[in-house]
């Protein structure tokens, strides 16, 4: 148990907190936009095992990071802009839509991965359900003077680029909802459409934004998952982090504060299911704790928020 | 009309504009319409006759079938609300069109933001706001969030998104709908200077004494067709309802006086809080009685829906009594409410008065479906349904091809037929009546007014709510008026009051004493 204490006190385990919460936060970023703009896309997965993909295959074709990174990006945003066409255009349940790319990016990734790289058994580059591009991956980043203080250097310094992109791109995101025209057209889209269009706001091209955008933080999350948090791309390795940020979106109250908040609870979480496994812990009972901690968190959320609305009227 | 000069003397001509939608219903058939500028023009019809639809296709958001617009002399083809408002036309939608989480600014200028960089220039939406609503004397509050403002402002809004939008030609659709008497004044004086100062106003009502007020001309519909043009002061209210309706409409209701017995509802200190912490109900007493109809007077969103919400358990109060019978209803489920004879006629007949892709028959019977006459065994017995609906649709006059067709497709007029047929005929010792007859055509409403007075004297205890005042006033045996989630006033007797003592009421100027409005419970 001290073994356990020790270990989560460590510099490096807080710093595993922040990796394992940028993929998510980026997800939970998608999930705060699109419901602004007065949707859901639950196929935040399935664009993340697409991008992850696409990146790690450009990755190591290419050579360079960057061009996964891009490819990762761009494979993000357009295949979410064909979600949005199925759903806007042609009228299909945006829910079955996002279902389909979410089985897509489970099976589908792994097929596309066998029949673009003709991987078999026993081949030096990957095994059957996965590629290894370690060597291109997206750099990691040491602050100078940060990088010294003892403890919080260890924690903050030394991160991937994508890393501190998914917290910056959270304030972006923030000042974009808020602070824009698009924001308050994304805002008065989601809250009440016809509103906006009476006034001259295109609904679709605003919808289409704001799902191009889930794309774009989809391409990030997804890059991240194969050319950082892991050395390659495997099947479904992005592990639910596309549902967790769903999770992540309506505890943080829809707001880019309270879903990274949220984010880093959950980081919080696998972080320690990883050090509980590390200690010695049963990996079938470790490995569900994330999960747990997320159907806890999220009860005591909805317990709380539904306590907080009665407890004035006690009051009064 | 239409010929040489006049032509240039409209601003807006519809020429025989006809509108069939797709699923093969004609709105509008050859309909002619025209605005000069400067006046304020009435467009009448009852529900369903197609004025909505006209002023959709002026304002871009329908396409006519067949026609011509002319505006300013020029034809033109508008093919969206941005084409409309680039060319002078503003509407002002029945529902408002604001969006309640922004600011009152950040709605009008919504669209057209001011920037300064890449940001929202807040100050100077502010500042275009202020500077417009004083230019036309529209008195609103640019900072405030459009939740927290009052209907009256939510409207002013609107009509401030016009303006700044530079529109010329203001479509209101049923303005004073949600009004109180002053807002309603106070509104007409803001069009009469918009009217000095050369705007043009499409006032659609179904209000008689507002359009000879108010208007200099007036366009009636019926059936999707126009039945002519005239100017205001040369037809009589009569006539015009004649128009509307094709005959001679009642507009007083007939009744006599109330001999109210024993207490059928006893509400007690009923306490509400919402969940934004605002206090909606607020130690509401009263008592209704069989045999007579308690009105609730009240400018919307002061308590009355949340009220009804508690008497049928569609919310549940924080403290108070609530007892039909003697026997307390907080909190019983809906089919038990209705075991004891409660029925509700609810303000959205959308939502909770009809499952609108099903049939007449299947909503008329939604409330007894599980009636042992009804079924036999775990079967429906058709032929008795079929008798039933048959019965109750000839009844309550719902104008339909078939018991079997879908609700949906009716008007508003005959949809709320359909659910006053249900839950007027289940006999209901207690009928809660919440905004029976908004927005629907004057013959449904008539119908449902005599309906209510009927079951009143025949013994029902009836609790009405209305925003209408003059239904209210008209209709109720006695009266609350409900402010800031209390009762501020009881009147015994309805009938001696004036509009404007009512809006004193329902603005919180005036208030009786507790004990005056202690009077409304019976003990």
């Amino acid at each position: 148990m001290s073994n356990l204490l020790s270990n989560i006190l460590s510099p490096g385990f807080f710093f595993s907190i922040f990796r394992i919460s940028a993929p998510i936060l980026y997800a939970t970023l998608a999930a705060i936009v699109v419901e602004k703009a007065g949707f859901a896309n639950i196929g935040l997965e399935g664009l993340m095992m697409f991008s992850a993909l696409f990146g790690s295959l450009a990755s190591y074709y290419a050579g360079s990071w960057v061009v996964g990174f891009l490819t990762a990006v761009i494979v993000g945003v357009v295949m979410s802009l064909v979600m949005g066409f199925f759903a806007f255009q042609l009228q299909t349940d945006i829910i079955l839509v996002g279902i389909a790319i979410n089985l897509m990016g489970s099976g589908g990734t792994l097929f596309l991965c066998k029949i673009i790289t003709d991987i078999t058994e026993g081949k030096a580059m990957a095994s059957t359900t996965g590629l290894v591009t370690s060597g291109i991956c997206i750099p990691n980043i040491s602050i100078p003077l940060i990088k010294d203080i003892p403890f919080i250097g260890e924690v903050i310094s030394g991160h991937s680029l994508l890393t501190y992109l998914a917290f910056l791109v959270c304030i972006l995101t923030s000042i974009m909802l808020y602070r824009t025209s698009l924001g308050l057209n994304i805002r008065a889209v989601g809250e009440n459409s016809n509103a906006a269009a009476s006034v001259g706001v295109s609904v679709l091209k605003i919808k289409y934004i704001a799902i191009g955008f889930s794309g774009l933080m989809s391409g990030f999350g997804g890059a991240f998952m194969s050319m950082s948090y892991a050395q390659g791309w495997s099947q479904d390795m992005v592990a639910g982090r596309g549902f967790i940020a769903l999770a992540a979106q309506a505890m943080g109250g829809g707001e880019c504060l309270g879903g990274m908040l949220s984010s880093l609870l959950f980081g919080f979480a696998q972080a320690l299911g990883i050090k509980f496994s590390a200690v010695g812990l049963d990996s079938n009972l470790a490995s569900p704790i994330p999960y747990a901690i997320t159907i806890i968190s999220l009860a005591i959320f909805g317990f709380v928020r539904i306590n907080r609305a009665k407890k004035p009227k006690v009051a009064a | 009309m239409g010929d040489g000069v006049n032509r240039e003397e409209y601003i807006v001509q519809m020429k025989q504009i006809s509108k069939v939608y797709s699923n093969g219903v004609a709105a509008n058939q050859g309909v002619d319409f025209n605005l000069k500028k400067g006046e304020i023009h009435a467009l009448m019809g009852e529900n369903g006759a197609g004025k909505s639809t006209l002023m959709k296709m002026l304002f871009g958001m329908e396409q006519p079938t067949s026609g011509e617009i002319v505006i300013n002399g020029e034809t033109t083809v508008l093919s969206s609300p941005s084409v409309a408002i680039s060319k002078g036309i503003g509407m002002v939608h029945q529902h408002f069109m604001l969006v309640p989480s922004l600011s009152v600014a950040e709605n009008v200028v919504l669209g057209m933001v001011p920037k300064k960089g890449i940001f929202i220039d807040k100050e100077k939406a502010i500042e275009i706001t202020r500077e417009n609503a004083e230019k036309y004397n529209l008195h609103v509050e640019p900072e405030m969030r459009v939740a927290d403002i009052p209907v009256g402002m939510k409207q002013k809004v609107e009509i401030l998104k016009a303006l700044v939008r530079g529109a010329k030609i203001l479509i209101l659709d049923e303005p004073t709908a949600v009004l109180t008497a002053q807002e309603t004044e106070e509104l007409f004086r803001e069009l009469t200077t918009l009217k000095k100062e050369g705007y043009t106003v499409v006032f659609i009502s179904h209000k008689l004494n507002e359009i000879k007020e108010i208007t200099d001309r007036l366009t009636i519909m019926r059936n999707g067709r126009s039945m002519g043009v005239y100017e205001t002061k040369d037809v009589s209210k009569e006539d015009i309802s004649r128009l509307m309706v094709g005959r001679d409409v009642v507009l007083n209701v007939q009744k006599d006086p109330a001999k109210p017995t024993e207490t059928v509802l006893k509400v007690r200190d009923l306490e509400y809080v919402n969940e934004w912490n605002k206090k909606m109900l607020n130690k509401v007493s009263f008592d209704v009685r069989k045999g007579e109809i308690l009105g609730i007077a009240g400018v919307e969103g002061n308590g009355q829906k949340e009220l009804i919400d508690m008497l049928f358990n569609l919310n549940v109060p924080d403290a108070g009594t609530a007892e039909v019978n003697g026997r307390s209803i907080i909190g019983l489920p809906q089919a038990k409410i209705r075991e004891m004879g409660v029925s509700l006629v609810p303000e959205d007949r959308m939502l909770y008065g009809i499952a609108g892709t099903a049939s007449i028959e299947e909503n008329v019977i939604s409330d007894r479906c599980a009636k042992k006459e009804l079924n036999n065994g775990p079967l429906f017995k058709m032929s008795e349904i079929h008798k039933l609906s048959e019965q109750l649709v000839k009844d309550y006059t719902v104008l339909c091809k078939s018991p079997a067709q879908q609700v949906g497709m009716l008007s508003g007029g005959n949809i709320q037929k359909v659910v006053v047929a249900r839950e007027f005929s289940n006999d209901p010792a207690l009928i809660l009546a919440d905004q029976p007859t908004r927005g629907i055509d004057v013959g449904a409403t008539e119908f449902i007014r005599k309906k209510l007075v009927e079951l009143s004297r025949s013994g029902v205890a009836v609790l009405l709510v209305s925003a209408d005042l003059a239904e209210v006033m008209e209709l109720s045996d006695s009266l609350i008026v409900m402010h800031n989630g209390r009762i501020v006033a009881y009147f015994r007797d309805a009938e001696t009051l004036t509009d404007e003592e009512m809006g004193e009421y329902m603005l919180g100027l005036k208030e009786q004493t507790p004990e005056e409005i202690r009077r409304v419970c019976h003990d």
